[in-house]
């Protein structure tokens, strides 16, 4: 009796099972529980951020949904905190660092695309090689090398925004250097060759031919090394010490420093402004991203 | 046939004025260029920063050679970017070779140039010196001047902090040769200089560096350079003492001869001390043996967990799945907030008495309180959790991106000789996808074995180990050592801090070449070339 219906249950599991829309159906269930506890895992922190800028406790808290929002501590850090200096501060250097990187890496990779010469191809590898080795592993020496230029270059020394955006622009030749000779290779040479052919500079070329084609990756490299100089720590950390000179990064870090009773929720306050930038802008260009992103990975 | 080549001639005529005006605009600005290189260093050379001037004349060099070789033409468009990359990514390795030789740090930051700048800077106040018979002044705003009269007889002066005054209006002289009327100025009386004398002690009068200070009530000395130096004996001598400080170049300072050193040394090269400190000693050795395993077992978990839940989810969510754009979206969120923020939060979710995550695990097991601060494995445990819920984004994304560029047609085949889905996975997807992120699993590795705001945010590398000489902590891996060393303690020990990342760097390249080789990446880059 027991076996008889053992093989009749089974025989209903495989009836169901073998009808591809059931299979269909089993596995994007099985995928939409696999999602929720991902999207549970990756966004419960950031939830909870929201949650504890609206608290109005001042500690660190163990609920997700606030017992009584207030806007408080929006008002405290926007204005009884320095963070309008903050902001302005790190957009600065993050808007001259990116754009003179930009243009550093959009003149060198032209020239790795459109010439050929010796030592080219160990140059472009030198280049990879020296990504290896991060400069905050040097940091040290970056440390010495501001603090000595800065008794001739204030401007450029330690506790400057120059020194900083110096050390950015060092980076500029870099793994975007390979990600925008990609694109330029794409750019038949053809067009550069009718324009040399009707007497235009290698300048004019690039300025009014070539440079409107590769314009969008250009602005998409710009735009991810500001968000990186934007979100970068260390760097302001070593090199800046007067609080008037502090970058959002570390001025938040700062504030909330140890004592994460007291200043938990208007540092939650804080970390929610100083996301919504990047957010958007991720969320707008993440097409453009996941393939900067992938460039180097996958090829044709 | 005429008019070509009149054409001709007219195009060379044209091409001829745009290269001397050209040639013009380049030798004017390699002019500026190099003016500006030459005083920069110039000053550097002459305070005793020989390291930096050298780089500096590198750059000056290659830049005019670029600029005025013609078959260099090409690198006239990278020429800034190179000088960036050899001034801020190629010297500071050469640099931090040579600090690791030298006792660069606390103590010893200047060459001895400028180390004996600083001490003939110093002043001091010749004991019983009396230059001057004084008299106080104040006027309507309490401020005080000082009437000088020399000894000698010469001509007295008035003197205010930090200035002298030149011209002002004097009249009469009383019998002890002080002005009875200054103009704006008023006399002290004797016995609010009494109450006037404290604060004023201390006080520097007149122009630097013609400074005196009150000795007395009515008398005032000027203050004298203290320590001058000899440089046929290689020597300071403190005039204030007469105590020689002869040169010690192996140590880095002036010493005298019972031992005792002035202060700031200089920096000198020490050999082989930094690297043989932790060589030799075993409580060097010791502690960094254990953060550099903890450093690999790190970066290797971060990235082979990251990497497989990203493979995961970019396969689950691949194809065939609902809302599957909404659901990427909302996973970039948390890659596009910058990471410093997210970890502090984490930081917050994981404290002991209030943290969400905390509270909660304390009570799934059972735990009245848990402290992965203060727990050498529970905070490994948070710090893989949290470098995991940072880091797999990035690996969803770049994986879901090479698994489209995975031809379809290779998966039908696979389907005809009936091969199933996890046939598919180990012998097609996972091989073809590794070939495409390989190199990015290694730039991963590297990364991650370098992830410094992780760790220094989260518990600042503790808990602390037992016994170290130099503060080490559990969750610490090299380059937070590192930071530390060079950084945050009190006494900075730039010149150990250095040989350590020196050997990092030397840790680094081996693993970088290695994987590399193995992966056969050099070749491919050589031919994509």
């Amino acid at each position: 009796m027991s076996s008889f219906q053992e093989t009749h249950e089974l025989s209903r599991w495989q009836k169901f099972w073998q009808s591809q829309k059931n299979q269909r159906r089993v596995t994007i269930a099985f995928k939409l529980v696999l999602a929720f506890f991902v999207l549970g895992f990756s966004l419960y922190p950031v939830l909870y951020t929201v949650s504890s800028a609206f608290s109005s406790t001042q500690g660190v808290s163990r609920q997700l949904v606030p017992d009584d929002p207030t806007l408080n501590n929006f008002r405290r850090i926007l204005f009884e905190e320095p963070f309008w200096l903050w902001i302005w501060n790190t957009t600065k250097i993050a808007l001259i660092a990116s754009v003179l990187a930009g243009a550093i890496t959009t003149l060198t990779a032209y020239s790795f695309s459109r010439f050929r010469f010796r030592g080219r191809s160990q140059l472009l590898l030198l280049i990879l090689m020296i990504q290896v080795f991060p400069a905050l592993l040097a940091m040290v020496a970056l440390f010495a090398l501001l603090t000595q230029l800065g008794q001739f270059i204030p401007s450029m020394g330690i506790n400057s925004h120059g020194g900083l955006i110096l050390i950015y622009l060092g980076g500029a030749m870099g793994i975007n250097i390979w990600l925008m000779k990609g694109f330029f290779d794409s750019i038949p040479r053809d067009i550069d060759e009718s324009a040399m052919v009707d007497g235009a500079t290698h300048w004019q070329t690039f300025r009014y031919l070539i440079f409107p084609l590769v314009r969008p990756i250009v602005v998409v490299v710009v735009i991810l090394t500001f968000f990186g100089v934007y979100g970068d720590w260390l760097l302001p950390r070593i090199m800046l010490t007067q609080s008037n000179l502090y970058t959002l990064m570390l001025g938040l870090q700062i504030f909330i420093g140890d004592n994460y009773g007291q200043n938990w929720s208007v540092f939650a306050a804080g970390a929610v402004l100083g996301s919504l930038l990047p957010i958007t802008v991720y969320l707008l260009l993440q097409d453009y991203i996941v393939g900067g992103l992938t460039a180097g990975s996958v090829k044709g | 046939m005429k008019t070509v080549n009149l054409e001709k001639e007219k195009k060379s005529a044209r091409s001829a004025s745009l290269t001397t005006g050209n040639l013009l605009f380049r030798l004017l600005g390699l002019f500026i260029f190099d003016a500006g290189a030459l005083w920069l260093g110039l000053n550097l050379l002459f305070d005793g920063y020989w390291p930096f001037a050298a780089i500096i004349l590198v750059i000056t060099i290659l830049i005019n050679v670029i600029w005025l070789r013609p078959e260099a033409y090409p690198l006239r468009w990278m020429s800034p970017g190179l000088a960036f990359m050899i001034l801020i990514s190629v010297y500071p390795i050469i640099y931090t070779v040579y600090i690791s030789f030298t006792n660069y740090g606390t103590g010893n930051l200047l060459p001895k140039v400028q180390a004996i700048e600083v001490l003939e800077k110093r002043t001091f106040l010749p004991e019983k010196g009396a230059d001057y018979n004084t008299a106080l002044y104040t006027n309507d705003a309490g401020e005080f001047a000082l009437w000088l009269q020399p000894k000698d007889g010469a001509e007295g002066f008035l003197v205010l902090p930090g200035q002298r005054v030149t011209s002002i209006h004097v009249g009469a002289f009383d019998p002890d040769g002080f002005p009875e009327q200054l103009a704006g100025w008023e006399r002290v009386s004797k016995r609010d200089m009494l109450k006037a004398i404290s604060q004023l002690q201390d006080v520097e009068f007149g122009e630097p560096p013609n400074v005196v200070k009150l000795t007395g009530l009515n008398t005032a000395a000027e203050k004298k350079q203290r320590y001058v130096y000899d440089e046929e004996q290689d020597a300071i001598v403190d005039r204030a003492t007469d105590i020689i400080y002869y040169a010690d170049d192996v140590m880095g300072a002036f010493v005298a001869e019972d031992g005792k050193a002035l202060i700031p040394g200089y920096t000198v090269g020490v050999g082989f001390k930094n690297y043989n400190r932790f060589i030799s000693n075993p409580a060097f050795r010791g502690p960094l043996f254990l953060i550099f395993i903890w450093n690999v077992t790190f970066a290797f978990l971060s990235v082979l967990f990251a990497f497989s839940l990203g493979l995961l989810i970019a396969i689950a969510f691949g194809r065939d799945m609902p809302a599957k754009k909404l659901i990427k979206s909302l996973l970039i969120i948390p890659f596009a907030i910058p990471g410093v923020l997210t970890i502090l939060v984490w930081k917050g979710l994981w404290n002991p008495i209030n943290g969400a995550v905390a509270t909660t695990l304390a009570g799934w097991l059972g735990m009245s309180s848990l402290n992965v601060f203060a727990d050498p494995i529970g905070v490994k445990v948070a710090l893989l959790i949290v470098n995991v819920w940072l880091a797999y984004p990035y690996f969803m994304l770049i994986t879901s991106g090479a698994l489209q560029a995975i031809p379809q047609d290779m998966y039908e085949a696979a389907d005809l000789d009936g091969a199933g889905a996890w046939a598919q996975f180990k012998n097609l997807t996972f091989p073809l996808l590794l070939v495409g992120v390989g190199p990015l699993l290694i730039a991963s590795f590297i990364a991650n074995f370098n992830t410094f705001n992780v760790i220094f945010l989260f518990n600042g590398g503790g808990p602390p180990m037992v016994g170290t000489p130099t503060p080490a902590g559990h969750s610490d891996i090299l380059i937070s050592y590192v930071y530390r060393l060079a950084f945050a303690s009190a006494g900075q020990d730039f010149g150990y801090a250095s040989a350590i990342t020196v050997i990092i760097f030397f840790v680094l390249a081996a693993v970088t070449l290695y994987q590399y080789r193995y992966m056969k990446v050099w070749e491919e880059v050589g031919e994509s070339v």
